[in-house]
């Protein structure tokens, strides 16, 4: 009778098992933070594209009108430059919502239009959901890090050749005023 | 947006993660969603229309409580099908940490998960286990909530990571109507109490000792107790000659307990543990009942740090007679606590709770990616297919 055979088949078998496990939870967060990503993306358009639509609206003034159209323009061109310019343009352009909604007198000029309040409250929407979005997106990147950086998944390379993955680093504070509400 | 809710435990026995389930279905209905909840389920009663069996739970024990849950190869398939025919836009499932529904539905579906959040637990060795598994089902899961800060401190320091925190609500609505039980409210004293008198972390053990103390100074003093329960062996403790100030409703519908939360003077809640948010408190606050809770952390953040209701130390039933004797003595005191008391239920209203949940819905949903099953690597859940049902053409 050798049993070291037995023993040596049954490690290999059990590490077989792991190793496919450990695989399959990568493949899945893989997933997670592809989908993730595509909602961050959905959600910072529709923020752009709110504020474009309230910028045009003439419901602000053509000063602040202009400066939202181009924080909102730069925002959208950066979607395709790099991901650094793309987090800066995106912190700009959450920096100057919330300056131009400072002031508790403004808000309450466009509030008191009925498609104002609307579009206030769509753009409140859109700021909670980007916040909301990039949370959950880096929570996945957090996650998926974790198991890479597990010394079987480095040592059998279980990642195969997808990129190490990054969060998004971005100023997302909705502005405080309409977040209130 | 189609949502899938799994309420964890049974429907028919209304415990505090089953009623946030009912509140949430009905909020995300009032906004016009279509909400499914799968449920576990006993038979008693009649399922609302948005509910769908899930299967009768089986009592195991759990974490320091009986807890009544479904498992095996049945559930399952029953998970299955409801995944199948539900073609949800998301899945939210609740209390990830319970061997329960829960945990199955995580486990066979892939697309947009949204989990809650509901206890918080400390750590040990036996659930370490758990959380290792918890962990790598969790992983599945895009988008976390927290009803409590306890709840989400126990999901960094067991799971890692981060949640969203979302306190849970009360339907203030619900709890307005102002007509009392017959032959209340009286004078003499009446004080309340809800919650599963077999169940020791509920405390009614607390109040029953308290309740000698209090009545020699309100001697007409009268306890409403609501929950299911065997009164004898809840009051073994008590000396006979106090056992008539004690009125026992049993198991009562909601439109009983909002009558019974208007007709006494003051709610008690001498909880020992294990509460992670506290939505009694709420409902009886919503009433316009002043409280007297225990100090637990969780009690503390509804209350307000006390501002909107008094505590006393965890346990202590002389310290709990005190409270309710000064508070019976002053119906001024009682007055404002039950105004202060309600603006802070109005602060978790459903209506605004169900928002901010739908908000994250919005931010894990993709257009043209809807919940569907996952059989990679399941054996159990290979073996329990069900039969596909056909839900995409027509």
């Amino acid at each position: 009778m050798n049993w070291w055979w037995l023993f040596a088949l049954a490690a290999v078998l059990l590490l077989g098992i792991y190793l496919s496990m450990t695989a399959g939870r990568l493949d899945r967060l893989h997933l997670r933070i592809e989908s993730a990503e595509r909602a961050l993306d959905a959600q910072l358009a529709l923020r752009t594209a709110i504020t474009i639509d309230l910028a045009v609206s003439g419901l602000v003034d053509p000063v602040l009108g202009a400066v939202l159209t181009d924080a909102a323009h730069t925002a959208r061109r950066s979607a395709e430059a790099g991901v650094r310019d793309r987090e800066i343009a995106e912190s700009d352009l959450s920096r100057t919502l919330s300056l131009a909604f400072q002031d508790p007198e403004d808000v309450s000029e466009i509030q008191r239009d009925p498609e104002g309040a609307i579009f206030l409250e769509e753009l409140a929407a859109a700021c909670k959901r980007v916040e909301l979005s990039r949370r959950f997106l880096n929570d996945a990147v957090r996650a998926c890090r974790q198991v890479r950086s597990l010394r079987m998944a480095r040592w059998f390379h279980l990642a195969g050749h997808t990129s190490w993955p990054q969060t998004v680093e971005m100023d997302d504070t909705p502005p405080p005023l309409l977040s209130a509400s | 947006m189609r949502v899938g809710l799994v309420c964890p435990y049974s429907w028919d026995v209304p415990g505090g993660v089953a009623v946030h389930i009912r509140d949430l279905a009905e909020s995300l209905i009032r906004q016009g969603h279509q909400v499914s909840v799968l449920a576990p389920f006993d038979g008693e009663g009649v399922l609302p229309d948005y509910v769908v069996d899930g299967g009768r739970p089986v009592a195991v024990a759990y974490n320091g409580s009986v807890a009544r849950l479904n498992f095996g190869w049945k559930a399952t398939r029953r998970i299955r099908k409801w995944i199948q025919e539900g073609d949800f836009d998301v899945l939210h499932v609740h209390e990830p940490l319970s061997p329960s529904l829960s945990v199955l539905a995580c486990w066979v579906a892939q697309g947009p998960i949204v989990a809650t959040w509901h206890s918080s637990m400390a750590r040990s060795r036996a659930l370490s286990a758990v959380f290792y598994l918890a962990q790598i089902s969790m992983e599945k899961v895009s988008a976390r909530i927290a009803v409590s800060e306890e709840a989400r401190r126990t999901l960094v320091a067991h799971i890692g990571g981060d949640a969203v925190l979302i306190a849970n609500g009360v339907t203030v609505a619900n709890f307005a109507d102002p007509s009392a039980l017959p032959g209340y409210p009286r004078s003499g004293g009446t004080l309340g109490f809800l919650g599963r008198l077999d169940e020791p972390r509920k405390g009614f053990d607390v109040l029953a000792r308290a309740v000698p103390a209090i009545v020699s100074r309100f001697p007409d003093l009268r306890v409403l107790v609501a929950g299911p329960g065997d009164s004898e062996d809840a009051l073994s403790d008590v000396p006979v000659e106090f056992h008539k100030h004690f009125v026992f409703l049993g198991r009562v519908s909601d439109d009983d307990k909002v009558r019974m939360l208007h007709s006494i003077d003051a709610y008690i809640a001498p909880n020992t543990g294990g509460e992670s948010f506290g939505i009694v408190l709420l409902e009886a606050m919503a009433s316009g009942a002043p409280v007297i809770a225990s100090d637990l952390l969780a009690f503390r953040r509804v209350l307000d740090e006390g501002r909107c209701g008094r505590m006393f130390l965890t346990g202590d039933p002389q310290a709990l007679a005190d409270l309710a004797c000064d508070l019976l003595a002053d119906p001024d005191a009682r007055s404002s606590m039950s105004t202060t008391g309600h603006e802070r239920a109005r602060h978790f209203d459903w209506e605004r709770v169900g928002r901010e949940v739908v908000a994250v819905y919005e931010s894990v949903v993709l257009p043209g990616v809807r919940v569907r099953e996952d059989l990679r690597g399941q054996i159990m859940g290979r073996l329990a297919r069900s039969k596909p049902i056909d839900v995409s053409d027509s």
